[in-house]
Formats: structure tokens, C-alpha cells, sequence
């Protein structure tokens, strides 16, 4: 199976792992990711407002390149995701918004018919987690890890459409077939901080330090997350909870993490 | 003055597309809000205040800039009333001013260090600087 792909700038630069590991691990389930030619920044927010549209151009287009491969749209930074599926959502919703963004676009109008997959929705549906079961050679027998899912994978619920924004289980799933032992605690979808570390570190650490302490509480060995930020601020509290990429744990388990590049 | 309130509250409807009107002042925005200690005026307050046309001490407010964009509010709120959207529309019309940046990109380099993702530099641009 081919899929369209769409790294982000992060994962060219402080997100290599996540990136490298995507792909490598992707191989071995027999998915190529094809990078999109050209792709640009996706802004790392969306902006809500109904008349910003430049600063969508960048997903549309990724969503148009898609949409003349027919193929569905991968990304697996959880901000390029969200910033794309709610582009794409409001293409499909928001008339007025669609015809703006048109008018940069080519002769072939784009009106949102690429379907938007975020690596993990690539391996829960399009793969499908009984093949990633069957695929793995080291099973994370005895590790108990607890997915940190953030505020970027869920939502808004509306545009996201990828689990239950209060009770997700797409991570915790894909654990399991990894031979792990899922952790379930409280703040799993609470805000690491995001952005607000550029201007006020210390609030970033207090948002990001009851996230761990509550995995921690709950028995956890480590955290897994899909977004460099929130790896970024957890980290930057000095814990010593490993906090790692699902595509770094997904190809340990499948045995490729060794011969992935640096 | 009453029309240049009523312009406001135009254009932040415009932007925005919530409808103050529809909230029940559950303050359940506010209570699920990560950045609630960090502000003066909290989400339930935009939804207020804007409806009021109260508007003026919101465009000076440093909260605009504490608002994280997690979508907390706009996926709790009972009454789909999405917070967030009008908060996002106010800062808009504050930085949309010439001059009004909140950050530029001289402030950058003080912010850096050698781990941070160019994900948080873009994402605090996007939301601070027009
Ligand atoms: S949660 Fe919704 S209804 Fe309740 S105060 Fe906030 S905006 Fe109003
Ligand atoms: S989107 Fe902003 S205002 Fe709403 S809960 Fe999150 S931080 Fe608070």
C-alpha cells in the first residue's frame, strides 16, 4: 500500500526519530509513505478564525497533492494533523471559506475529498492492529506504558473524528499488540503547555510536570506521545521518565528500530 | 462609542462564528481551561464580556496570549458555544492592529535553546504575530 506523506518541518529537524522510525516501521507493515513533493509548514496551530486563509494554503495544497495521487493524506506529527484535518474539515463545512482558498488554487478546485489519516488511524484502520500484532518479533513484554495523548490528537472532536476525545483507546490498542501493558491515568488528554514554553517556560514545566506525576501515580514506565512539543516540555522538566515516540516504540517492537538512519 | 462597541462585537462574531448568546454561564470553559491561573479574564469571561460589549479591557488583556489553543473549552462547553474561537477572534482583532505584534521575531533568539522544537517557534508565531 502507498500513501501520501506529510513530514513537517519538525520532523526534517529536532524530530528525526519520529520521522525515521515512521517509515522504517511503516516499510516493515508494507505501507510506503510517499513524501509530497514541495510540501511547506502547516503553521503548527490552526487558526479558528473563518477569514484567515492564507495561513491554510500550506495544508491545502498537501491535501490537493494527495487528492491527485488518489491517495489518502499520512501525517504523524500530531500538530501537522490537526492543522491539516481541521483544514480539511472546514473545506468540507465552510462554503465561503472553501471558495476563498479556491481562488489560490488552480483550475481543478479542491473541496476536501482527500481522507486525512493520522499514523496511528494508518495502523488501526488501514493496516489494521491484528497485522501489527502478527508482525511483531520483540514483544514490550512487562512494560507498562501510558500514551500521552495531548490536546492535538483529539481535538476538536468534530474535525478529528479519531476516538473518544475523553476515553480514547487508540494508543492504548496498539500497546497491547505490541505485547505492553497500557496505563490509564487522568490527565492522558490534559495540555502539556504547548507554545507558552517560547514566553513562559515555568508555566509549561507546572502543566507538564502533573501530567507525569499522575502517570507516574498510575504505574507507569513511560510515556509515549506523537508530538515533539509535548516530548519537549515533558522532558524539560528534568524527569526521569522516559518519554518516547510511538514510532520509536512501534519499531523496536517490530525489530527495525536498529537499522533506522540517523 | 456604541457603534464603534457594536463594530467590535460584529467583527469578533464574523471571525469567530460562535454566538455568545448561547451560553448558560456554567463556567465549565473556565474550569477545565490548563491556562485558567494564568489569566485575568478566563474563557467563560470572553464569552461574557464580548456579549456585553465589555471589549475594551479584553484587547488589552495579556490572557489573549495565555490561551494554549487545546480546544478543552471548545469540546466541553455543554452548549457548543466553543470558547476558544472567540478568544482566537479578540486576539486577532488586537494584534490585526499595525504594529500590535505580541511577539517579533527579534524576540526569538533570547527563546531559544539547543532542544526546541521548531514546532513550538511557528506555533507561537501563528498565534502572536500577524
Ligand atoms: S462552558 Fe459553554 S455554556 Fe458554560 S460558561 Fe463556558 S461558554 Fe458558557
Ligand atoms: S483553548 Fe484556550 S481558553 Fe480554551 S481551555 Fe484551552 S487554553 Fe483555555
Amino acid at each position: 500500500m502507498k500513501v501520501s506523506y506529510f513530514p513537517g518541518c519538525t520532523l526534517k529537524n529536532k524530530a528525526r526519530d519520529l520521522d525515521e522510525y515512521a517509515r522504517k516501521a511503516a516499510e516493515a507493515l508494507g505501507v510506503t509513505l510517499e513524501e509530497i513533493d514541495n510540501w511547506q509548514c502547516c503553521g503548527g496551530v490552526f487558526t479558528t478564525a473563518n477569514d484567515e486563509i492564507a495561513t491554510k494554503l500550506s495544508s491545502v495544497r498537501a491535501l490537493k497533492a494527495a487528492a491527485d495521487k488518489e491517495q489518502p493524506l499520512v501525517t504523524v506529527c500530531s500538530a501537522c494533523h490537526n492543522v491539516i484535518k481541521q483544514t480539511n474539515h472546514a473545506m468540507q463545512q465552510n462554503s465561503s471559506f472553501s471558495t476563498a482558498v479556491n481562488n489560490y488554487m488552480g483550475e481543478e478546485p479542491y473541496k476536501g475529498e482527500t481522507e486525512v489519516y493520522h499514523y496511528l488511524e494508518l495502523l488501526r484502520d488501514l493496516v489494521g492492529y491484528d497485522a501489527v500484532k502478527a508482525k511483531v518479533v520483540k514483544p514490550l513484554k512487562g512494560l507498562k506504558v501510558a500514551a500521552y495523548y495531548g490536546c492535538l490528537l483529539l481535538r476538536p472532536h468534530a474535525a478529528m473524528q479519531m476516538d473518544d476525545p475523553e476515553n480514547p483507546q487508540i494508543m492504548e490498542d496498539l500497546f497491547r499488540a505490541l505485547g505492553a501493558e497500557p496505563v490509564v491515568y487522568a490527565r492522558r488528554n490534559e495540555c502539556c503547555g504547548g507554545y507558552i514554553t517560547m514566553e513562559s517556560p515555568e508555566f509549561a514545566k507546572a502543566k507538564s510536570m502533573d501530567i507525569i506525576a499522575n502517570a507516574k501515580a498510575a504505574g507507569a514506565d513511560m510515556l509515549v506521545t506523537a508530538c515533539p512539543l509535548c516530548r519537549y516540555n515533558l522532558l524539560k522538566t528534568g524527569t526521569d521518565m522516559p518519554v518516547v515516540y510511538i514510532t520509536e516504540l512501534l519499531a523496536e517492537a517490530l525489530g527495525v528500530k536498529e537499522n533506522a538512519d540517523d | 462609542m456604541i457603534n464603534k462597541t457594536k463594530n467590535l462585537q460584529q467583527e469578533m462574531t464574523r471571525i469567530s462564528g460562535v454566538n455568545p448568546r448561547k451560553c448558560m454561564k456554567c463556567g465549565k470553559c473556565s474550569a477545565t481551561c490548563p491556562a485558567y491561573d494564568e489569566m485575568e479574564y478566563h474563557p467563560h469571561q470572553f464569552v461574557s464580556m464580548v456579549e456585553n460589549g465589555d471589549i475594551e479591557p479584553l484587547l488589552d488583556s495579556q490572557s489573549l496570549y495565555r490561551c494554549l489553543t487545546c480546544f478543552a473549552c471548545v469540546d466541553r462547553c455543554p452548549r457548543g458555544v466553543e470558547p476558544a474561537k472567540l478568544i482566537e477572534a479578540v486576539r486577532l482583532v488586537a494584534i490585526r492592529r499595525q504594529g500590535a505584534n505580541h511577539m517579533t521575531a527579534n524576540d526569538v533568539p533570547d527563546m531559544l535553546n539547543e532542544d526546541l522544537p521548531q514546532q513550538a517557534i511557528v506555533s507561537a508565531f501563528r498565534k502572536y504575530t500577524k
